[in-house]
């Protein structure tokens, strides 16, 4: 796997966010929605982000992309760091990431005709000349399986599942390299939701793209990721190969919401205790391992000290003192 | 768009008939009048309704209709001007203060709140007094006190569009702050703005109607429908046609526009063309 080649690495990336406080004298209080991420996208491959609302996953999407500010920490691309770029410098970044979007009917703008809204990107970021602009426009739409007089409508005259199409044809329309999908799917229906998965995965193949794909559901990112993450309040538990982390999770909270997946077989047996209570505030974070609070694996250890993700067999990380090697047990 | 669905649109259909008949008698009236309206003929004061003069005389014996035809003139400048003037600069600010947020949104707002807390009427008699009545200082003072009012309107829109994620998108692309903020938000919420607008159109109107009365807006002996009503009023037994031309025409030209408001409110949403 070491021969793959990483597009984007993020080094200890946070993003903080502060409280406002109810009176002077109250301590400041911050958010920690991304708390000390560290990880590898390879070129070519899905990486699923998996988590809870209120994980922080949509956070690290939008933080890698600069859309929020990175408290501290590194984001490289292509080995060049840009947490600290801004205007031209930024732009000349983002032409290659670029983003899909959670809600189609609000990702689309009401007033811009589709033509006009996928037009957009190449009128600033691309030297095309107005006819060479349309004909790509129609190309994008043929792309996205929609049909060329799209463009003359304006999006509330389209499905959620076209206008979601629309919004990738906008994402695609500046040939990035790096495509974040933040939550893509969930606002679609399930029938909905696999055509336009299908799609993104031929456009993957057909364009070479890189995907961070952001999900709460399990099922779809298994379906489209090569490499799962699985993230707890604002940071990841464990990653590791899609096979290998669905078969053989090794953290408690990983195996918490793999065995919360639905099945139909009522034979098999399901040895896994459901989780109980509410993910706690991000404003007051557990101290240690931040899911000590609700695991049914917890040791004195884990709420004392934070654990770091750690190589498994693989190629498989978690960050779990169950399978640290070391003398932790005894202090 | 078709006129049929334009005349399914009773508002749309009345508003325009009225303003628009409003503004077809405003541009006769520039080039010509049935009678000259500040010539007096004081033995003919204060006739009832009959063919030589449609609505009656005053207490100069001036023609009445003729009156009211030069005072849409007034009526439409003064509410162009202040709509202009307060839709420009309540765009501007409340834009500002809605798209940026944080202390800058403090400081506008909270400015803008103190130019509420003044009665609207007090702080335009203020203005007058300061620079003087005519036609244009009315027209700057209603302007000023339209846009707290406006940039409300135009901030909360900003407010609710700002973060949403066709706006990320945009400067994800890309384009650039005063695009996103005058070509990306401002369409949205346009049929807002065009609805204030209509609405201060009509208060300026009124407000320009009770200056006058008060002898502050319009100097005689230009006609305005403000003056008019407030000279008739003591010969409200004597000749009660009198108030009724002014005053029809104040409530005819309010109306009209309170309708088209409506009507372009519905018109201008993409969303509502079937």
């Amino acid at each position: 796997m070491s021969n793959r080649t990483v597009l984007l690495e993020i080094r200890n990336l946070k993003a903080y966010f502060p409280v406002k406080r109810k009176s002077i004298r109250e301590d400041k209080k911050v958010v920690k929605a991304v708390d000390d991420i560290s990880i590898e996208i390879y070129k070519g491959e899905t990486l699923g982000i998996v988590g809870e609302s209120g994980s922080g996953k949509s956070t690290l999407g939008r933080t890698i992309l600069k859309l929020i500010e990175p408290t501290s920490g590194e984001i490289l691309f292509k080995g060049e760091p840009i947490q600290k770029l801004s205007g031209k410098a930024l732009q000349k970044f983002r032409n290659q990431m670029q983003m899909v979007f959670q809600d189609p009917f609000s990702s689309l703008n009401p007033r811009m005709r589709v033509g006009e809204i996928i037009e957009e990107p190449m009128k600033l970021q691309l030297a095309l000349s107005k006819e060479e602009r349309q004909t790509r426009v129609k190309e994008l739409l043929e792309k996205v399986g929609l049909r060329e007089d799209a463009m003359k409508k304006f999006p509330h005259e389209f499905s959620g599942g076209q206008r979601q199409r629309i919004g990738i044809a906008r994402a695609l329309a500046i040939n990035p390299a790096f495509i974040i999908a933040d939550e893509p799917v969930s606002a679609l229906d399930v029938s909905v939701q696999s055509q336009v998965l299908n799609l993104m995965m031929d456009l993957q193949d057909e364009l070479e793209l890189t995907y961070m794909f952001i999900s709460h559901d399990l099922g779809v990112v298994k379906h489209i990721s090569d490499r799962v993450a699985v993230m707890y309040l604002g940071r990841i538990v464990e990653v590791g190969e899609k096979h290998a982390l669905y078969e053989n999770p090794l953290h408690p909270y990983t195996k918490a919401l793999l065995a919360a997946i639905p099945v139909v077989d009522f034979q098999e047996k399901r040895d896994v205790e459901p989780l109980h209570g509410d993910l706690p505030s991000p404003m007051d974070p557990p101290v240690g391992c931040v899911f000590h609070t609700r695991c049914p694996k917890a040791m004195p250890i884990c709420s004392e000290k934070r654990p770091v993700l750690t190589k498994q067999k693989n190629d498989q990380h978690v960050a779990c003192f169950l399978y640290e090697e070391g003398d932790f047990s005894v202090s | 768009m078709n006129i049929n669905r334009f005349s399914k649109n009773i508002n749309l259909l009345i508003g325009t008939l009225i303003i628009g008949g409003f503004f077809v008698l405003m541009c006769i009236s520039i080039f010509y009048t049935p009678h000259d309206v500040t010539a007096m003929n004081v033995p003919n004061k204060l006739l009832g309704p009959n063919g030589e003069h449609w609505f009656g005389t005053d207490e100069f014996g001036r023609d009445i209709f003729s009156r009211i035809m030069k005072g849409t003139q007034t009526a439409f400048s003064v509410g162009l001007l202040t709509v202009l003037i307060g839709v420009t600069f309540g765009v501007l600010i409340g834009g500002t203060a809605g798209y940026f947020g944080g202390w800058i949104d403090e400081i506008f707002m909270r400015v803008l709140d103190a130019l509420m807390a003044f009665p609207g009427i007090i702080l335009a008699l203020m203005l007058v007094a300061i620079f003087g009545p005519g036609i244009l200082n009315t027209a700057i003072a209603l302007g000023i006190i339209a846009i707290p009012n406006i940039a409300r309107i135009v901030r909360s829109g900003f407010v609710q569009h700002r973060d949403s994620e066709y706006i990320l998108s945009a400067k994800l692309i890309g384009v650039k702050t005063y695009s996103i903020m005058f070509r990306h938000i401002l369409p949205n919420i346009s049929s807002q703005i065009v609805v204030a607008a209509t609405v201060t159109f009509a208060t300026a109107m009124l407000a320009e109607a009770a200056l006058s009365y008060l002898g502050l807006g319009v100097q005689p002996p230009n006609p305005s429908w403000g003056r008019m009503l407030k000279d008739s009023q003591s010969y409200l037994v004597n000749a009660p046609w009198y108030t009724y031309a002014p005053g029809a025409a104040i409530t005819l030209m309010v109306l009209g526009l309170y309708m088209l408001s409506n009507a372009l409110r519905d018109f201008l949403d993409p969303r509502s063309k079937a």
